[in-house]
């Protein structure tokens, strides 16, 4: 793992003094945020409380009303070209998995390399066939979507976000639509990945997970950020009432 | 019914014209419209709202008052032409709006899951278009699609009425008033010969249809 906690060089992410709304919903509230490289954070939070939306703001998906955000020190350009520029750098892992139904698994892989990055086809291909093999669903790759498992096509979704070899990856509950015999699977598959020193900002429920593999555990309600600590210390003494509240029920599951 | 044998000929060079009018609309309108449904959906506010008015204004139009705008309007406009181009281009014009009214609603009906994905790889909007959300979309876009065809090879009549020399609605006009054959068998023939175009468009379509439900 390089540098772990802030300290001085460019964060990979930095947002400072976001506010996003949606209508009267104020759904950010002036929100600051710096993940170092290679830290890993897990964001949690009850429902409603702005953490898919947190994710999305990093790389556009969700433009903000105020504030500043910056991936590895560049901050995010309107839509257009530098967008989808930025965006190439930044992998993400939706719940919903959204690999292209058309696709084969081994196509959702090559693809964006050889459109955006114009990498060549048999290139593309050898990175696609390691990558599909290091999450262990290499004999799927002819395969479409539809035909593999939960579990199986988020292992997919995860290798596509890695072929394009991002400096940072935003996992948006990527085991909330698995069956819970799938989740470990792709569980293991992210772990790996932090152990490598990838940065991550994980939102998930999975506190195993945030136990195991996360530096940081961030925990939002309302659209704040109301803790910011590390797994042991939020799991064993949270400061906040909401924050309090919300552990209990969770883990009286 | 004699007229239909004896002036087979005729009929044959009508059938033609129309079939003629009807690729060249029918090629226009596909690409013309599908131009017309992706400014729909673009980012691009002064695109989505061509793209709106152009819907607004030519599918609340008559066909002929399209043709009639076309025909007078362009030559004033200094561009001239056929009055055959002129009716092509009035029925791509008319068409293309149900063309993309239908492509848009085949759009729609792809998750917006996969645009973002796209997106969120680095995708420009009109590669995620074309590569991700379009060739999903004419999968459900082949039946409204077909409609709008068959449509169209039934309004290339209007065409003709409106003084394309020699298609298929002309040559029934043609033969009834200045050469005095009885209607009920000259329109038998010109019904005869947009049954011939638009029965098969429709076996051709519901073929593609399966085929495109069997495919992944
Ligand atoms: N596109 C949108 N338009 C309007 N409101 C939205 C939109 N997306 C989210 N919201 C609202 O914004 C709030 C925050 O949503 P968000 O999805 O970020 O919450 P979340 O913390 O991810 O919740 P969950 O755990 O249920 O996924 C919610 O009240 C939600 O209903
Ligand atoms: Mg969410």
């Amino acid at each position: 793992m390089t540098s772990d906690s802030g300290g001085t060089g460019t964060p990979m992410i930095r947002m400072a003094g976001v506010d996003k709304h949606f209508g009267e919903l104020h759904v950010l509230r002036d929100i600051d945020l710096e993940v170092a490289p290679g830290q890993v954070v897990v964001v949690l939070g009850p429902s409603g409380s702005g953490k898919s939306t947190l994710c999305r703001t990093i790389n556009r998906l969700e433009p903000v009303d105020n504030g500043v955000i910056e991936v590895d020190g560049k901050a995010l350009p309107a839509e257009g070209k530098d967008l989808a520029k930025l965006r190439a750098d930044v992998g993400m892992v939706f719940q919903s998995f959204n690999l292209f139904a058309h696709k084969t698994i081994l196509e959702n892989v090559t693809l964006a390399p050889i459109k955006v990055r114009r990498t060549g086809k048999a290139d593309a291909e050898k990175r696609a066939l390691e990558l599909l093999e290091r999450v262990g669903i290499a004999n799927q790759r002819d395969k479409y979507p539809a035909q593999l498992s939960g579990g199986q096509q988020q292992r997919a979704a995860i290798a596509r976000a890695l072929a394009m070899r991002p400096k940072v990856m935003l996992f948006d509950e990527p085991t909330s639509a698995l069956d819970p015999e799938m989740v470990n699977e792709v569980l293991d598959v992210m772990t790996g990945l932090a152990k490598e020193g990838m940065t991550m900002l994980v939102v998930t429920h999975e506190m195993g997970f945030a136990r195991r593999a996360a530096n940081r555990v961030i925990f939002m309600s309302d659209g704040e950020i109301v803790e910011d600590s590390t797994p042991d210390d939020f799991f064993s003494n949270p400061t906040s009432d909401r924050a309090k509240d919300f552990l209990g029920k969770i883990l009286t599951h | 019914m004699g007229v239909i044998v004896e002036q087979f000929p005729l009929y044959v060079q009508g059938f033609l014209q129309t079939v003629r009018i009807c690729i060249l609309a029918a090629v226009g309108s596909l690409i013309l419209g599908t131009i017309l449904a992706a400014f729909r959906v673009s980012p691009v506010p002064p695109l989505r709202a061509v793209g709106a008015a152009w819907v607004t204004v030519f599918r609340n139009t008559p066909l002929a008052v399209v043709l009639f705008a076309v025909a007078f309007g362009l030559p004033e406009l200094g561009i001239n032409g056929s009055y055959f181009w002129f009716g092509v281009a009035g029925l791509t014009l008319y068409t293309a709006a149900f063309v993309c009214e239908a492509v848009r609603s085949g759009i729609n009906s792809v998750s917006a899951g996969q645009a973002e994905a796209a997106r969120a790889m680095g995708l420009t909007f009109s590669q995620s278009l074309s590569l991700i959300v379009l060739p999903q979309a004419f999968r459900t876009v082949v039946p409204p699609l077909g409609s709008v065809i068959i449509a169209m090879i039934k309004n290339s009549a209007i065409v003709g009425a409106f003084g394309v020399g020699g298609d298929l609605f002309a040559v029934g006009v043609q033969l009834t008033s200045a050469q005095g054959y009885a209607a009920a068998g000259v329109l038998t023939g010109v019904l005869l010969g947009y049954l011939i175009l638009t029965i098969p468009a429709g076996i051709v379509l519901a073929r593609l249809e399966r085929k495109l439900a069997v495919a992944r």
